[in-house]
Formats: structure tokens, C-alpha cells, sequence
């Protein structure tokens, strides 16, 4: 029998997630199951005293409040318009609803039976992930990873690698490592690695890698008659390993291989060197791609001479960004590739500028990266923040060792540019005298700005404090970070007025119909993702890793992981607030690449439901993590 | 037409539709099961026009049932072609079509006793009575609601506000926000007045002591 209106019913539902994963068929299967409810506004659809009913519901028409009771008032905890489903988390996990819902406009509901939609979800992984994010994003810690495993037994978060980007995908490692024993004698070692015909074993002690032989150790320690065939093997491995975890992809593996100009990574439990030896990865065994990768741009990096050629590098970064993202490949592992990138490239250009200079540096010195290259947030073509520090000397010379700094940075300054990191409108580059100074003149000022705080001191020092090493003397950065933890161990009065600036940007908690957007500008009717996603979350982890005295830790994710590991009673927040950085960020990139510009800005229509959803989870967080920062840091009185 | 059966020559399936009426109807709104009807027909003369295809719609529970809707196609022997434009029902297309007879069988089956809902029910019911007439059957024994009374009853009431005698299934669907998009199928426009009646009933039910009687009487 023809069915018109389960057709219309299942036209409705392919546009919206996650039934857009599904085929026609599907939805239409669905659709003839349903039924159909007619709301009042203000009617009530369920509490916690409802039995769990065997459906969920998917908005028609109208719209739906959720909401709770804390200390007999009603408090709203989220809204759903038309497309949106809920109701589904309390039907997984098997539980009672928690919340109350009631319609808040005249509604329509499609009431979904569960036993007819599970089996579909459960054998439709992209399904299943959309329902872990839409579940989560009804918690109160969303993207907490324990709510995952109440909702699929057998669902991951994996997600599926094409073959193009296989260099994204777990290194294949070998499972079957030989070793030997440190005190076994070189002709034995050989004997076995003949044997076996391989061109490298493993020294291990109690299971740990401590040492790697290579053919070429031989060649270089044994045959030269430096040592005798009957030495053992710890005086002629080459130690220590280099130790990583088998989730290492084989983009990570190349690159490091090719850092530490090694061959061999051995894989263990934990990734370092004081867990079991489980695996090695053998530069051999990787294949190595043509094209856009990661390692070809990095090896073109390190030979060029040219800095028009750097920019057509950076071009087909970027290209390679875009697959990234539109291969959903994990942030954590985009944002480290390209910041090794970036980092190569800044270093290369640094390392050319330095040849071009008349004489070496009179004294050690360091180029710092500030801001988002600092944090390793880099992805787009964003402006360039970076600085230089040199060690102290006698004041009657400082001014000539500035200048040679000066002239230093004013090159590097100007490849930066032409390569496509663009120059700071606010000038906080090296070039700039005021930020080409000694180590105790940065002292001076970090104190200065924490001792004597105004607004402008404190965006400057939102800038300055997530500085990290791209070239140099690292001794001379790590002694101002130690100053910097010294000077704000008990300066309550700094810290809260950090604090109460990581406020000033609240977030759109309410964004569902009224969403913020910019009131003028070219940008009106624009949301501005810089200023209510990205940065009220990366001030708030600066504030955060300040108070708790997090060293070397300037990428946000990371230091909320951090975080989340030494404050394990907020380790739930602190986890949602790493997984909401890397989302806006992602966010921002995607955006940015698709309007080829900063992702600053985003226009509301182009927006789908998904990621409208998405975005409201990562605002949630933010105002869960701005709720503890205003009461952790006293707030009110700044 | 001619009725050469008598009371004890009822085919089958008309006897086995009166049995439902020794039930009585539940006593209250949200018990009873409402069966929505829309039917799309060669033109308005109960005499000359037919039926071309019914939809009907459960309502249980004040819910819409999507799985145990109707819709049939009945086989023309008579077509009229300018209704054409207004149902789009073409003769010959390409949908399984049954026999007037079948298609009043399995109506009868599916509406039982619940009380029958559509918009200007009076049509609807009379072109179906019509074709029961034809092979000499009686009128449909059900209770009838029309949600144009019901809608009308939802209206202020007041001397000094022009009250429309009728209202037409797009005013008030456009009233309600409702999406009109298989306007003129019989199943959708059935779709469309069970909307209609949920929204309606709703209304009329937060008056206070309104019940099923009021309901069949509006």
C-alpha cells in the first residue's frame, strides 16, 4: 500500500541529523513506525516521575524546553527546535529522564520507537557517534568519555581513515622484537641478528628497552676494531631509545625519525622507556608516500633556500590542512603536525637570517613564539606574535647587542610575512624593541605587569605568557618561566584580575534562538568565534595552568589534560574543556578554510544543525569552566 | 438504487461492521480511537461524482498512529477529467488500484465503531454513503465529528466579530502552522485534519467540563 504520509514524515527526517546517515529506506521504515503528537505550548512531555517510555522524539514543529530543578527553581538547562531529538540518552542508558521537558511553543513531536530505531543505530557507526554527541551535549560534562561506554557497549570513537591519508593511521609496528641481553657478547648479538636476518636487535633489560643495535653500530664500533667481538652488547648499543605508544601514526613516526636522524622507534606500554617493549618501528618499513605529506613538506622545509619557495610550501600546507579536516582526523594529531611545521619553518627561516648576518651572535639567545604559535594552535594563516630573549650583559653594551638582535629579528620579521604568517597589527614581534630584550629586562617587565596590572597590562600578558622556544637557548626561556611562577605564586590580586578577564567574554550559553551575533561592522549578523568560543577557553586554561603552576605546558587541550590529571576532582570539566578547545579550533580552521580567511567569523546560515549542536556543547563548557574560575578566583570584587 | 437485499442478505463484512456497534464507545476523548478521513473524489455530486481514493488516520491515545494508516485507490469506470487539476489523479496512473467494493470493505474493517473525524465531514461521509447505497447497504452507523465545528467552537464568541460560516482546511492549517505539502492526496490532507483535530481537541479540552459528549455535539 502506498503510504503518503510515512513518506512526508521520512522527507522531514533525512534532513536532519543523524537520520541523514541513514538510506531512504531507512527513514522511511522508521517513518511508518512513528507516531504523532500534538503539543500546547507549556504542555508537559516528560519529568522525573515519568515511567521510560519506549520512544524518543524528534521536533516537527515548535519547540521544547528542558529543564531542572535546583533548590525548588526551575533552571533551563536546554532548548530544541525543530529537527533536534531528545529523550534518547534516558531510553540507552536504561535510566529515568532527569530532567523535565515541556513544549514551549505549540509542538509537533514524532515519537521514534526505540526497538526500531536501535538496531539501525547500532549497525551505523556514524549514527552512533552522532548519539554519543547529542548525549553528551545533555550532561552536564559533555564530552566526558564515560558517558560513551553507558550508551553502546561496542562503540568507539574511532574514527574511519581513508587510504589517502593513511599516513594519519596507526604505524603498523613489529610485534615480534628480537632482543638481546646487555651483558651478551657481540658475536653472539651478531650471530642471532644473522640468524634471524634482520639489520637490528633490541637491548633489553627486564622486559624494558634500554639500547638498539643497529648494522651500522657494527659496522662503526666492531669493525673498526674499537671494540672486540667478544665485548658485550651494552658498550656498543646505541642508547637511549627513542620510546613511543602504538598509537604513534606513521606521520608522527617519520617525522620523529627524521628529527632525531634515527631509524628505530621502539613502541611500549606507556610510551617511555620504563614500561615493556611491546614493538619497533623500523624506518624501512614505512612506506613513504608521494605527494602532500607531511614528511615531503618537511624535508622540503629543511633543503630550501628560497623564501618565495617557503611560501609555496606553506600553500601546500595548508592543502594538506584541508584534508585533514575534511577527513575528520583527530585535532590533537593536526594540531601537532602542523605545529611541527610551522615550527620547521620559523626555525629554517632563522637559521637562514642568522647566515646573512655579518657576525654570529654576540651572546645566547632565544626566538620565542607567542600567542596561538605558542600554544601550538596554529593552523591558519593568523598574524605572526614572537619575541626574542638574550642573556643579560653589561649595560654598556646592551644597546649594541640589542641592535644586533634588532637587525636579527627584522629579517626574520619580514620572511615571516612574506611566507604568509602576516605581521602583528599590535607590533608584538622580535623586530620591536620593546619586545628584543635581556632576560633580567623581561623579568623586570613580567613583574612590572604583574605587580602594577591594568587592562592593557593584562592582554599583554595574555599574549606574553603563553611564549614557547622556537630557536635558541632554552635555558634562557626556562628561567623566565621560573620567574613567572615565582612572581605570581602569591599574588592573589594578579590572579584574580587574570581571572576576571578570562570572564569578559561570556559565553553564549543561551545561543539556541538568540544567538549572539555582532550588533555592526562589517562583520554584523556575524558570530564572532575568536571572541566568544576561542578565547574565553584558552584564557581561562592560562589562568588555570598559572594558578596550578603548570610548567612548559602552553597548548590548551594539554593544559587542560594536565589539569584534569592533578585536580581529579574536576577531572570531568577539565577533560570537556579540553575536548571544547580542540572542537572550536577545528571549527575555526574549517570555517576559515572554506571563507579563506582567519574563521573568525562565522555566518549564521551557513551553519547546520550538527554543528549549531556542536557549538552549543563547547558554550556549555565554557560556562561551567567560567562558573569555577568566578568562584575560585574571588571574582566579584574586580 | 435498488435494494434487493433484505436484512438478512447483508454481505459478510457489512454484518461484520454492525457487530462493533454492540461495544459501547469508551467514555472519555483521550480513550476513544478516532479514525481521521479525507476522501478525493471526481467532483461534488454524491449522485454522479466517485470516490477515487480514501485516507484515513488512527488516533489513539490523542496520537497519531503512522502504521496503521489507510490509503486506497479505487478503479474508475466514470472519470471526469477537469477534477483532474485539483486531485491529480490521473485514470491511469501508476498506482495499485482496487475495486469500489474492496475499497469499501476494508474501510468498513478499519473504521469499525470509532468515531470518524474530517474536515466538512458531510462530504466526505456522504460520497461513502453513496457508494454503499449503490449496493444497497445502509448509511455509516459511526459518530461523526467535523473539525470545522470544532474549530469554529474554539473561536471568540461574540456578536460583534464576523464569524465565518466555514473554514477551509488550508485556512486553518495556515492558522495553525502546519505544513501543507501533500495537500490534495486523500492520505495527506487526512494527515493534515488529524493535525488539525489534535491541536483542536487540546484547545477544547482546557475548557473546563468540556467531555466526549460536548465533543459530539459541537
Amino acid at each position: 500500500m502506498k503510504n503518503t504520509i510515512a513518506q512526508r514524515i521520512a522527507d522531514f527526517l533525512k534532513d536532519f541529523p543523524p537520520f541523514d546517515r541513514l538510506t531512504p529506506t531507512q527513514n522511511l521504515f522508521i517513518a511508518q513506525n512513528i507516531t504523532v503528537k500534538y503539543l500546547d505550548k507549556n504542555s508537559f512531555i516528560f519529568d522525573a516521575k515519568t515511567p521510560l517510555q519506549p520512544h524518543f522524539y524528534v521536533i516537527n514543529k515548535g519547540a521544547v524546553l528542558l529543564q531542572t530543578e535546583i533548590n525548588g527553581v526551575d533552571k533551563q538547562l536546554n532548548k530544541y527546535d525543530e529537527g533536534d531529538i531528545f529523550g534518547l540518552r534516558a531510553i540507552f542508558a536504561k535510566e529515568s529522564y532527569s530532567m523535565t521537558a515541556i513544549a514551549e511553543e505549540d509542538t509537533i513531536l514524532y515519537c521514534i520507537p526505540i526497538e526500531i530505531f536501535r538496531p539501525l543505530a547500532e549497525n551505523n557507526r556514524a549514527v552512533g557517534q552522532f548519539l554519543i554527541e547529542s548525549f553528551a551535549s545533555n550532561t552536564e560534562f559533555p564530552f566526558s568519555t564515560t558517558q560513551q561506554e553507558t550508551l553502546f557497549g561496542n562503540a568507539t570513537g574511532q574514527i574511519e581513515m581513508s587510504e589517502e591519508l593513511f599516513e594519519l593511521q596507526p604505524t603498523d609496528y613489529i610485534k615480534k622484537v628480537v632482543t638481546a641481553s646487555p651483558d651478551m657478547e657481540i658475536r653472539k648479538v651478531a650471530e642471532k641478528m644473522t640468524e634471524k636476518n634482520i639489520g637490528s636487535i633490541v637491548i633489553t633489560e627486564k622486559g624494558l628497552p634500554i639500547g638498539i643495535i643497529t648494522d651500522k653500530d657494527l659496522r662503526n664500533n666492531v669493525a673498526t676494531g674499537k671494540f672486540g667481538i667478544d665485548a658485550p652488547a651494552k658498550d656498543v648499543m646505541s642508547s637511549p631509545v627513542l620510546c613511543y605508544t602504538k598509537s604513534i601514526s606513521i606521520a608522527q613516526a617519520q617525522l620523529s625519525m627524521m628529527k632525531h636522524q634515527v631509524g628505530h622507534l621502539c613502541i611500549t606500554e606507556d610510551g617511555t622507556p620504563n614500561t615493556k617493549l611491546i614493538g619497533i618501528v623500523a624506518q624501512n618499513d614505512i612506506i613513504v608516500k608521494k605527494g602532500s605529506n607531511p614528511t615531503i613538506l618537511m624535508k622540503a622545509i629543511s633543503r630550501t633556500n628560497s623564501t618565495k619557495e617557503l611560501r609555496r610550501i606553506r600553500k601546500k600546507t595548508m592543502l594538506l590542512l584541508k584534508g585533514y579536516i575534511n577527513q575528520n582526523i583527530p585535532m590533537t594529531l593536526i594540531m601537532r603536525i602542523m605545529f611541527e611545521l610551522n615550527d620547521a619553518t620559523i626555525k629554517h627561516v632563522i637559521k637562514r637570517c642568522l647566515k646573512k648576518m655579518d657576525s654570529p651572535p654576540p651572546v645566547p639567545f632565544a626566538w620565542m613564539s607567542l600567542g596561538s604559535q605558542g600554544r601550538k594552535e596554529q593552523l591558519l594563516h593568523t598574524d605572526q606574535d614572537n619575541a626574542i630573549i638574550f642573556q643579560n650583559v653589561p649595560d654598556e653594551t646592551i644597546d649594541e647587542v640589542r641592535s644586533y638582535f634588532l637587525k636579527l629579528a627584522k629579517k626574520v620579521n619580514k620572511r615571516l610575512d612574506i611566507i604568509g604568517f602576516d605581521f602583528c597589527p599590535g607590533d608584538m614581534m622580535a623586530k620591536n624593541p620593546n619586545w628584543c630584550l635581556s632576560l633580567d629586562e623581561w623579568k623586570h617587565q613580567f613583574t612590572k605587569w604583574t605587580t602594577d596590572t591594568g587592562n592593557d597590562e593584562i592582554l599583554l600578558c595574555s599574549i606574553f605568557f603563553d611564549f614557547d622556544i622556537t630557536y635558541g637557548d632554552a635555558t634562557l626561556t626556562s628561567k623566565l618561566a621560573d620567574h613567572i611562577f615565582e612572581i605570581t605564586r602569591n599574588n592573589q590580586i594578579f590572579l584574580s584580575k587574570l581571572a576576571a578577564s578570562a570572564l569578559r567574554s561570556p559565553s553564549p550559553f543561551g545561543f539556541f534562538r538568540q544567538f549572539l551575533v555582532e550588533q555592526d561592522g562589517e562583520y554584523k549578523d556575524h558570530f564572532d568565534l575568536k571572541k566568544r568560543g576561542l578565547m574565553p577557553i584558552t584564557d581561562a586554561g592560562r589562568v588555570l595552568a598559572i594558578s596550578y603552576r603548570l610548567k612548559n605546558i602552553n597548548n590548551t587541550a594539554e593544559r587542560f589534560e594536565e589539569l584534569a590529571r592533578i585536580v581529579p576532582e574536576n577531572e570531568e570539566l577539565f577533560l570537556s574543556c579540553s575536548y571544547t578547545s580542540k572542537a572550536l579550533l577545528k571549527f575555526r580552521t574549517k570555517h576559515g578554510l572554506i571563507n579563506n580567511d582567519s574563521g573568525r567569523f562565522i555566518e549564521l546560515e551557513t551553519l547546520t544543525k550538527e554543528e549549531k549542536m556542536k557549538l552549543k556543547r563547547c558554550f556549555k563548557t565554557i560556562g561551567n569552566v567560567q562558573e569555577l574560575i568566578k568562584v575560585k578566583f574571588n571574582v566579584q570584587n574586580f | 438504487m435498488s435494494s434487493w437485499f433484505s436484512k438478512n442478505t447483508y454481505p459478510k463484512y457489512w454484518l461484520d461492521y454492525l457487530e462493533n456497534f454492540k461495544n459501547p464507545l469508551p467514555k472519555t476523548i483521550r480513550e476513544n480511537r478516532f479514525v481521521v478521513i479525507d476522501t478525493e473524489t471526481t467532483g461534488f455530486h454524491l449522485d454522479l461524482d466517485r470516490i477515487l481514493s480514501i485516507g484515513a488516520v488512527i488516533i489513539e491515545d490523542l496520537e497519531i498512529k503512522v502504521s496503521e494508516g489507510m490509503e486506497v485507490y479505487v478503479k474508475q469506470d466514470k472519470f471526469n477529467p477537469e477534477t483532474v487539476e485539483i486531485h491529480g489523479l490521473l485514470r491511469n496512473e501508476k498506482v495499485k488500484t482496487i475495486t469500489e467494493e474492496e475499497s469499501l470493505k476494508l474501510f468498513l474493517d478499519f473504521i469499525g465503531n470509532s468515531i470518524i473525524v474530517a474536515h466538512h465531514a458531510q462530504f466526505d461521509i456522504g460520497m461513502i454513503n453513496s457508494a454503499l447505497n449503490r449496493r444497497g447497504l445502509p448509511n455509516l452507523k459511526n459518530k461523526l465529528i467535523d473539525t470545522v465545528d470544532m474549530y469554529r467552537a474554539t473561536q471568540i464568541k461574540s456578536n460583534l466579530i464576523y464569524k465565518r460560516k466555514t473554514y477551509k482546511l488550508d485556512d486553518i492549517a495556515y492558522d495553525y502552522g502546519i505544513d501543507l505539502s501533500d495537500r490534495h492526496t486523500a492520505a495527506g490532507d487526512a494527515f493534515i485534519t488529524a493535525l488539525i483535530f489534535l491541536r483542536t481537541v487540546n484547545k477544547l479540552m482546557a475548557k473546563p467540563k468540556f467531555n466526549l459528549k460536548k465533543l459530539l455535539k459541537l
